[in-house]
């Protein structure tokens, strides 16, 4: 099961998430996998597929049905040496393991005085789209990327998931990983087992341009990617950025692109009332006001329960949203 | 259910023991275990348990006097510090929750660490090194969350084939959580070497032990989860540390997990910040005074020929005097620089967060420390 090294294979982003786990798996003995339906059955959406039987159940733990535990064991585990890569099954089951993160994983460091520590990794697929049950389309990144001592990373295409992954595993500190579940298998892309970690802390500027600033993250990256697109076709250049790490969250990155283009359009999946998104437009009025054109547009979720399969699309911004805001966005300030 | 019925047959059942060795009065009402052939032993115990007292009495004047934040005190229950301060190995694990005092100390956690941390000052959660309490775990405010963080320490201590165990204490209110029924349900799937402790002082702030749980004692919540479990005298420091010793020596063996109820009476408020006559009578209170657990082990080491007057006056002195100096020791410490609140929030601080804190930095010391 496990990919031949050191040759790009062609792979989706649960496939780039398999190698990765994979790779660091062999590389550091201390690293361990743990949560519900990770062992045989190789996760439900198969991100540990192959893992058992490679490194063994002691390494490759499959849990009691407790979402409380994953995080609480991966709490303990952490401070014993070990890397444990906790997966929750949806984002929507995170819930529960926000009192572990929040009031521990986040702090052991801190409340000790660096006595403690707490380098683990929580793996959830997050957003909609899939046409999942109730529950399993939640968009959590925003609820965790408000709460200090902890890292919030959110891979948008195969290449990042490799690489991100393999950071937020040797990064000191815990880190919730959420990956794009309706773009799992959406697309594939060369990725190369090289085992080296892309950077933290970080957004990457994914395609260049002069006219227009793109934010966005995750699952939301793909429609972000289309929607400029289709503005080059009508000779808008947008500079797209992915976010990639929410927290901390790299302002210098998105600044710069705004200062060279004027205007900007952030699109994020999450509500919109306290979202990233408003971090990143409140963080650009403080510190880019005097090189915007036109005011910094949001396109978000509603401030509605998460809707059903049938509504989901409802919910979920898409390319015509996105255009609708970039449109705006030049009524008020053509280009000239 | 009914029995009579041919199809239905008894599949379990189970049984819940109590262990007391020494009576309220002090006379011995079970046999002595090994470790009270050691006198120098029985004397360090006691002598725990009165500096324990000692500086819970200080604490206590500490925050009565404006000096010390909210104290949670540990009066009525040294007797479960001190057993699991002298039941732990060096290499154990403890993970406690927040009256277990005696046992830290016992560690190598200095008293004015206490201190520090009700005093509202993190480094008191910075254990010494060198000191067993290094790889301990913080004392815990939010109740039962640290519980299933044994789970983790106690698997890390499987894999690596070490003969180690995580102690983890709680109160009775604690095993009405989520968190400790997660815990329990799971130690021994994998078998784990974890000791499950509840410090069952009868009063979870204002609810009393019969409004947390319909369950006949707490106890037998460990039979669900696969494990012994049983209860013990926990005013009793030699049943209790017995108990202790054998389910960590079980564990240590690979015999898995177990839970221990030690019955205690919780004599001072929930906190400072409480004020337990709303809720609980003084004559409930001066009943459980009788059973207080430090004259009764005084009691039994006299007519043991253990101690003396002379060694009582000896201790009492000591133990003032050590609260005296843990106290100096945190009141002349002097606060953090204001910069230190971003020093340990991630192991090296995000470029994002560094003109938060050099603002901290430039605007200097606030004040509204202790």
């Amino acid at each position: 099961m496990a990919p031949t090294p050191n040759e790009a294979q062609n792979l989706t982003i649960i496939e780039a998430i398999n190698l990765a786990l994979h790779a660091e798996m062999a590389r550091d003995p201390s690293v361990l996998v743990l949560g519900e339906d990770i062992g045989k059955n190789g996760g439900v959406f198969r991100a540990t597929v192959g893992l058992l039987d490679r490194f063994g159940e002691d390494r490759v733990v499959d849990t009691p049905l407790a979402e409380t535990l994953v995080a609480a064991m991966a709490i303990g585990l952490s401070t014993q040496g070990f890397k444990p890569v906790a997966e929750i099954q949806f984002s929507g089951f995170l819930y529960p393991c926000v009192d572990q993160v929040v009031n521990h994983a986040t702090r052991l460091r801190n409340r000790t005085r660096g006595r403690l520590s707490c380098p683990l990794v929580i793996r959830a697929p997050n957003w909609g789209g899939i046409h999942a049950p109730e529950h399993h389309s939640e968009s959590l990144e925003t609820t965790f990327a408000h709460m200090p001592g902890l890292r919030v990373v959110c891979p948008s295409n195969p290449a990042r998931a490799y690489g991100l992954l393999l950071a937020a595993i040797r990064d000191p500190d815990p880190v919730i990983f959420l990956e794009p579940t309706r773009c799992y298998r959406l697309f594939k892309q060369p990725v190369e087992d090289h085992g080296e970690a892309l950077p933290l802390d970080t957004c990457f500027v994914e395609r260049e341009g002069t006219d227009l600033t793109l934010v966005s993250w995750g699952a939301m990256m793909h429609d972000t990617r289309l929607a400029a697109d289709r503005l080059a076709e009508e000779g808008i250049g947008a500079e797209v950025i992915d976010v990639a790490t929410l927290k901390p969250l790299d302002m210098d990155t998105i600044l710069a692109s705004v200062a060279k283009t004027g205007r900007c359009v952030i699109v994020q999946e999450s509500p919109r009332a306290g979202g990233w998104a408003s971090e990143i437009a409140a963080n650009l009025a403080e510190h880019g006001l005097l090189s915007l054109f036109a005011p910094v547009m949001r396109v978000s979720g509603y401030d509605t329960v998460m809707p059903l399969a049938r509504s989901e699309r409802v919910y979920i911004p898409d390319v015509d949203r996105i255009l609708k805001e970039v449109r705006k966005v030049f009524e008020i300030a053509p280009k000239s | 259910m009914n029995p009579e019925l041919s199809a239905t047959r008894k599949v379990a059942s189970f049984d819940v023991f109590y262990t007391q060795i020494l009576d309220p009065e002090g006379h011995l009402v079970g046999t002595p275990p090994a470790f009270a052939q050691d006198a120098d032993e029985l004397r360090a115990m006691y002598r725990l348990m009165v500096i324990t007292r000692a500086f819970d009495k200080k604490a206590v004047a500490l925050q009565r006097t404006g000096s010390l934040g909210t104290y949670a005190a540990c009066l009525g229950q040294e007797a479960i510090g001190v057993a699991m301060g002298f039941a732990l190995r060096a290499e154990d694990v403890l993970i406690p929750a927040y009256r277990e005092y005696a046992a830290q100390f016992k560690r190598g956690v200095p008293p004015e660490n206490i201190l520090l941390y009700w005093g509202g000052d993190e480094r008191g959660m910075r254990y010494p090194a060198g000191t067993p309490a290094a790889h301990d775990f913080p004392l815990s405010v939010p109740i039962g969350t640290h519980i299933p963080h044994a789970i983790g320490v106690a698997y890390a201590f499987k894999l690596k084939k070490e003969k180690r165990v995580a102690l983890v204490s709680f109160g009775d209110g604690a095993t009405s959580k989520g968190d400790f029924y997660e815990a329990v349900s799971s130690a021994k799937v994998w078998n784990l070497p974890i000791v499950f402790l509840v410090s069952n002082n009868q009063w979870a702030i204002s609810m009393p032990r019969a409004r947390q749980t319909g369950a006949q004692t707490i106890a037998q919540k460990a039979f669900a989860g696969g494990m012994p479990g049983e209860q013990v005298d926990g005013n009793d420091v030699l049943a209790t540390r017995l108990v202790l010793e054998r389910a960590l020596e079980r564990a240590r063996q690979g015999g898995g997990p177990s839970l221990i109820e030690a019955i205690t009476y919780r004599l001072h408020d929930h906190t400072t910040a409480d004020d337990a006559r709303r809720y609980r009578s003084e004559a409930e209170v001066q009943a459980a005074w009788a059973r207080c657990p430090i004259k009764r082990y005084k009691a039994w080491l006299e007519a043991s020929g253990h101690w003396s007057a002379a060694d009582e006056e000896r201790l009492q002195a000591e133990a003032t005097a050590a609260a005296e100096a843990a106290a100096r020791n945190y009141l002349n410490t002097p606060p953090e620089p204001p910069g230190a609140i971003f020093d340990h929030v991630y192991a090296s601080l995000p470029k994002a967060l560094e003109w938060q804190r050099a603002e901290v930095i430039a605007r200097g010391p606030v004040g509204g420390e202790h």
